[in-house]
């Protein structure tokens, strides 16, 4: 028996052991933050307000209780919030899909790069320098307190984003497919409409729930162009924070309301939010 | 939509090489008509008007008089706007750092193999789709200088009770861990990228020349994934600057004016006190601030590129 090698390959082994239990802990350290905040607010909106205000702080909800969110649509109407949130992100995303869809079609084989710097001044300039004018002219034509001004302004947030998601989806078809459609005598339209749209649908799908994510988490448009009957939900937990009782239980389990859509959404486009949210810029 | 060339014939069309090629581009840019014309409507015209106002005095409600570039001379003298420009700027610096940090130091672990990564990096990844009202409502929660338990966990490993947001030398770094909490898992994900995209020839001659791990990455993986670095500081220091919503729900600016970024401020002029004049000066010079630090990233970013 050799004693040395014996040795080395205990060391290896430890050395092995130490990489492995150096990564757990990197990783516990990484991931701890993310799910103690999801974890906290669960623990909030589930939680009576005795255990609320408990010091030292109740970790889990014993019982667990509904009463919390009873209280958000008693106190104000949280349904009708839903709604026109849902009414607002999703004509800003459907709007959006119809002009943004050909428009990144349109950058991506015409070379445009140019057209698509300018939509990209979209997303550099601050959402609220947008807003100064528009609030004037809306309430000039008198259209203040419908939906109709907060859903067109989100098409500020939707177009770009749907336009930079799909030019480079748009870019990684192959050309070879549509100039085989347009040497057969496809128009132009035509060959967008039955060669690459068919091939770019996971893109759209990606584009528009994106675009969807983002313009529900919006507060700054609803909060300056709604009234009380088109708030949508993020300015509704808004003042529902300023105008009630500062009671946790609710208040949290208002906070989960709204953002537990964009979780589940989340799911589905994982993979693409590089795509979505960094796409100019890391391709630029 | 038919371009004139749809109306030429064939075996003739093949006869135009290059009118071919120019006119069938024309055809893509009609493709972009319809978002350009609302583009032009939602953003060109608040444009126009932003600078218009910008060279009048209005108060909403009020009589407008032209007042040409008054609104900017009061701007260069007036301390609460010229004291939010280096508060926005430190909460810029940080909000940039942190994450640019903790997101190489995160993608450097997800890049690693191990079981169970794609579902911990889609928990590591879902701060940056939640809801920022609804996290600043929780970390509000969690700051609660008495029954937080933020100040819980800190008692635990013996330190003493902070002020967090309530405190005005403590506001705006506090602010600044919610952004990063929110915004490291994009740096991470840029970076992560970059990381999947690194030759592996580099790694393997260091293992053998006995290279440590920390030599490797401040050697090798560094040098390597700048580039994106650059791209997830750009992305950064735009979004900082112009990070509102946390700000506003958590301290609408407070205590005093110690979280008062130029955003917050440009919000109060115009839709508290409704001083449109004022408030489109503001947004023109926080503009050209933004478009400056663009610019100058940009132009680093170049160069960069040119010495590798």
């Amino acid at each position: 028996m050799d004693t040395v090698a014996d040795l080395d390959a205990l060391k290896h082994r430890l050395r092995k052991l130490g990489n492995k239990l150096a990564l757990g802990f990197a990783l516990l350290m990484v991931i701890t933050p993310a799910l103690f905040v999801m974890f906290w607010m669960l623990s909030l909106a589930f939680k009576n307000e005795i255990d609320n205000i408990a010091y030292p702080p109740v970790w889990i909800p014993n019982p667990p209780t509904l009463a919390n969110y009873q209280q958000v649509f008693e106190r104000s109407p949280f349904g009708r919030y839903t709604i026109n949130s849902v009414i607002v992100s999703g004509s800003a995303t459907l709007i959006g899909l119809l002009l943004g869809v050909p428009a990144a079609y349109g950058i991506a084989k015409g070379k445009a790069m140019g057209m698509g710097m300018l939509i990209m001044v979209a997303r550099i300039t601050p959402g609220l320098s947008y807003l100064i004018p528009l609030f004037t002219l809306f309430r000039f034509l008198r259209l203040t307190g419908t939906l109709a001004p907060v859903a067109i302004t989100h098409l500020v947030i939707t177009i770009p984003m749907i336009v930079w998601v799909m030019i480079s989806f748009f870019e990684d078809i192959h050309p070879e497919l549509e100039e085989a459609a347009l040497v057969d005598g496809c128009s132009i339209w035509r060959a967008f409409v039955s060669v690459s749209l068919p091939l770019a649908r996971p893109g759209i799908a990606v584009a528009a729930i994106l675009a969807f994510i983002q313009s529900w988490n919006n507060f700054i448009f609803g909060a300056v162009l709604a009234g009380r009957e088109t708030r949508t939900l993020p300015v509704a937990v808004f003042n529902s924070m300023t105008y009630e009782q500062l009671s946790w239980g609710p208040l949290a389990a208002a906070a989960l309301i709204v953002t537990l859509p964009t979780l589940l959404l989340t799911i589905f486009v994982q993979r693409h939010i590089v795509t979505g949210l960094a796409a100019g810029a890391v391709k630029g | 939509m038919r371009s004139w060339l749809d109306h030429v014939p064939r075996p003739l069309r093949a006869a135009l090489p290059g009118r071919h090629g120019y006119s069938r581009r024309q055809t893509y840019i009609l493709f972009l008509l319809p978002a350009l014309v609302v583009i032009f409507a939602v953003i060109i015209f608040p444009w126009l008007f932003t600078i218009w106002m910008s060279l009048n005095d209005w108060q909403m409600g009020m009589q407008r008089a032209f007042i040409g570039p008054a609104n900017f001379q009061n701007l260069a003298t007036n301390t609460r706007f010229l004291e939010t420009i280096p508060r926005t700027l430190f909460f810029t610096v940080l909000g940039v750092i942190a994450p640019l940090v903790l997101g190489v130091f995160a993608a450097e672990v997800f890049h690693q193999q191990f079981p169970l990564r794609g579902l911990l990096r889609g928990i590591f990844v879902m701060p940056m789709m939640t809801t920022p009202v609804a996290i600043a409502l929780i970390f509000i929660m969690m700051y609660h200088p008495q029954l937080g338990v933020l100040n819980y966990l800190l008692s635990l490993v013996g330190i003493p009770p902070q002020l967090w947001i309530y405190d005005k030398n403590t506001v705006i770094p506090a602010l600044v861990l919610v952004e990063t909490w929110q915004w490291t898992p994009l740096v991470m994900l840029i970076v992560l990228g970059g990381l999947a995209a690194l030759p592996t020839e580099p790694y393997e001659s260091a293992v053998i020349d006995g290279a440590s791990y920390w030599d490797m990455f401040r050697y090798i993986t560094l040098p390597l994934v700048t580039p994106f670095l650059m791209v997830a500081l750009i992305i950064r220091t735009i979004d900082a600057l112009k990070s509102f919503d946390i700000i506003f729900v958590m301290t609408q600016g407070g205590p005093g004016t110690a979280s008062e970024t130029i955003n917050i401020y440009l919000y109060l002029q115009a839709f508290s006190f409704f001083n449109i004049g004022h408030a489109s000066a503001v947004v023109i010079v926080f503009f050209v601030i933004i478009l400056a630090l663009a610019l100058i990233l940009l132009a680093a970013r170049e160069r960069l590129r040119w010495t590798q």
